[in-house]
């Protein structure tokens, strides 16, 4: 008999709706870590061009040092603030820190893994993030 | 990479995420010890190239990213696909990319570093 | 019993009904012998304030379409048989009650993440199978069972160590809201891990070594990430995101 294997695949896996705040925050550490790692390599071929002299170098910078340029940078700075504090809180926990303790479940079986300091740790992460991209966008915006 | 446990490699992941937290927030202190557009021209630049104990510390933040990165996006790809063959391929193809990308990178640092601009 | 009728997803959408007295209970069809996709049909049921989903699929099944396939057994979230998606969520049939629900319109579907066998019934061969493999069984040389020797002794505090580990019905429902499960196939899954922690916390096991070894794997206990959705759904308060967490806390050497 065939059957259909039924797995929601990646619209399943990168849809941050339905489960709280907790697959949100999932959903955007995967976000802002390919978003990171794209950042990362170009990153490291922009900066290569410092070796090709300072007329590169200057080329380099007429491209990067707009308000494209800007934006970009803005927001990889808010992906690695909220990549990194989310990160910690998701290191901790991997750890077994801040998911609470085992017990006896009594009814309405509210998990304690999913209590208010992993809510909280999350908010402030996208608080942290939202600080970060506006202090940035003073300093580059700012000049 | 296929011989090394998976618990190894995250502890890996978790080693460089927190070497790289570290190692980046001094990089960023760095460029603001600066106004910003002057942080960025050529001579400024070269001048933190020409000094050792930070060309270093961008050679480490190298390393310790492109792990971190590579290993997450090998991460990701495992779990949208499976087989052998796939696996293999992801396995070898995010250490071969990792590895471009510190050679790349540390072959900026070291011309920079020692004058071959 | 108030009228209750039928219709098809390609005909005309219901009409508004009385909020308090009927819903709309949309049903996905599916029969992989004779489908190629599954297809809505929409029923209205009446319904009253404790009426369960369940309550509500029966009924269809008794007065308008006795095809439609489910799973259900205990009726009081104690068998797991009636795990399904409710208005997109992973929920049991018979512990969610309509009024909860919030909505004049009721959709359910099979669980994701497991093959369909026929409409609302889902294969749950590979959760068990995966299962199977943590070796969910106190593994011991000895035995209270053999001469000169008495039962395992174990404080409270030693059983609520694992206790709520144990409440699982193997419904699925955690497997359902998996983001990883959604796209890996090999993953072990939150249900597996959850009672391999079960096993690892109970001190009269002694096959720790032997399940870590199974989990640390590629598509073990690492492809967990904690977005906690299986925790989010669990019916019975299991909470399998703390246990795997915590079994990972052996591998990282946080726990001996």
């Amino acid at each position: 008999m065939e059957r259909q294997s039924n797995r929601e695949g990646i619209k399943g896996m990168m849809n941050p709706t339905r489960y709280g705040i907790e697959r949100f925050a999932y959903w955007l550490q995967r976000l802002t870590g390919l978003g990171l790692l794209f950042y990362l390599i170009g990153h490291i071929i922009e900066t290569s061009a410092i070796v090709e002299g300072k007329a590169a170098w200057d080329k380099m910078l007429e491209l990067t040092q707009t308000t494209e340029g800007h934006i970009i940078l803005i927001l990889v700075i808010g992906m690695s603030v909220f990549h990194t504090v989310n990160g910690i809180r998701v290191m901790l926990g991997h750890g077994g820190i801040g998911v609470g303790k085992p017990g006896r479940p009594d009814y309405p079986y509210r998990p304690a893994s999913l209590n208010y300091k992993q809510r909280l740790c999350i908010w402030v992460s996208i608080a942290l993030a939202a600080l970060a991209m506006m202090y940035g966008a003073g300093i580059l915006f700012g000049e | 990479m296929s011989k090394m446990r998976e618990s190894l490699i995250m502890k890996v992941h978790y080693g460089t995420a927190l070497g790289a937290v570290a190692l980046v927030a001094i990089h960023i202190l760095f460029r603001m010890t600066q106004d910003f557009s002057a942080s960025l021209q050529y001579q400024s630049v070269i001048a933190n190239y020409h000094f050792l104990p930070y060309a270093l510390m961008l050679e480490v933040v190298l390393i310790l990213l492109s792990v971190h990165g590579f290993n997450g996006l090998r991460v990701i790809l495992l779990e949208l696909k499976q087989g052998i063959g796939y696996e293999r391929a992801v396995n070898y193809g995010c250490l071969g990319a990792m590895t471009a990308l510190i050679v790349y990178g540390s072959r900026t640092i070291l011309m920079a570093g020692v004058g071959m601009t | 019993m108030a009228a209750i009728g039928s219709k098809t997803s390609d005909e005309v959408s219901p009409t508004a009904v009385s909020s308090s007295n009927s819903i709309t209970l949309r049903i996905s069809k599916f029969n992989p012998k004779n489908d190629s996709s599954s297809k809505f049909v929409e029923f209205k049921v009446p319904v009253q304030k404790w009426t369960t989903v369940l309550d509500t699929i029966l009924a269809v099944k008794q007065h308008l379409d006795p095809s439609i396939a489910v799973r259900y057994s205990c009726r009081q979230a104690s068998c797991g048989s009636c795990g399904m998606k409710i208005n997109g969520k992973p929920a049991l049939a018979c512990y969610t009650k309509i009024s909860e629900l919030n909505s004049n319109i009721v959709t359910v579907e099979p669980m994701n993440n497991f093959p369909i066998l026929r409409d609302l019934a889902v294969d749950m061969t590979q959760m068990f199978s995966t299962h199977k493999k943590l070796k969910p069984y106190i593994i011991r040389d000895d035995s209270e069972v053999t001469n000169d020797t008495k039962e395992f002794l174990q404080t409270p505090k030693e059983v609520e160590d694992y206790l709520q580990f144990s409440y699982c019905i193997k419904c699925g429902l955690c497997n359902s809201a998996c983001p990883t499960m959604a796209t890996d196939s090999s993953f072990m899954g939150p249900q597996a891990l959850t009672q391999a922690y079960r096993y690892v916390a109970d001190n009269r096991d002694k096959g720790e070594k032997e399940r870590l070894k199974i989990i640390d794997s590629s598509h073990g206990v690492w492809r967990c990430h904690f977005a906690g959705s299986c925790s989010k759904v669990c019916p019975k308060g299991v909470d399998p995101a703390m246990g795997i967490q915590l079994l990972r806390g052996y591998l990282l050497g946080f726990r001996k």
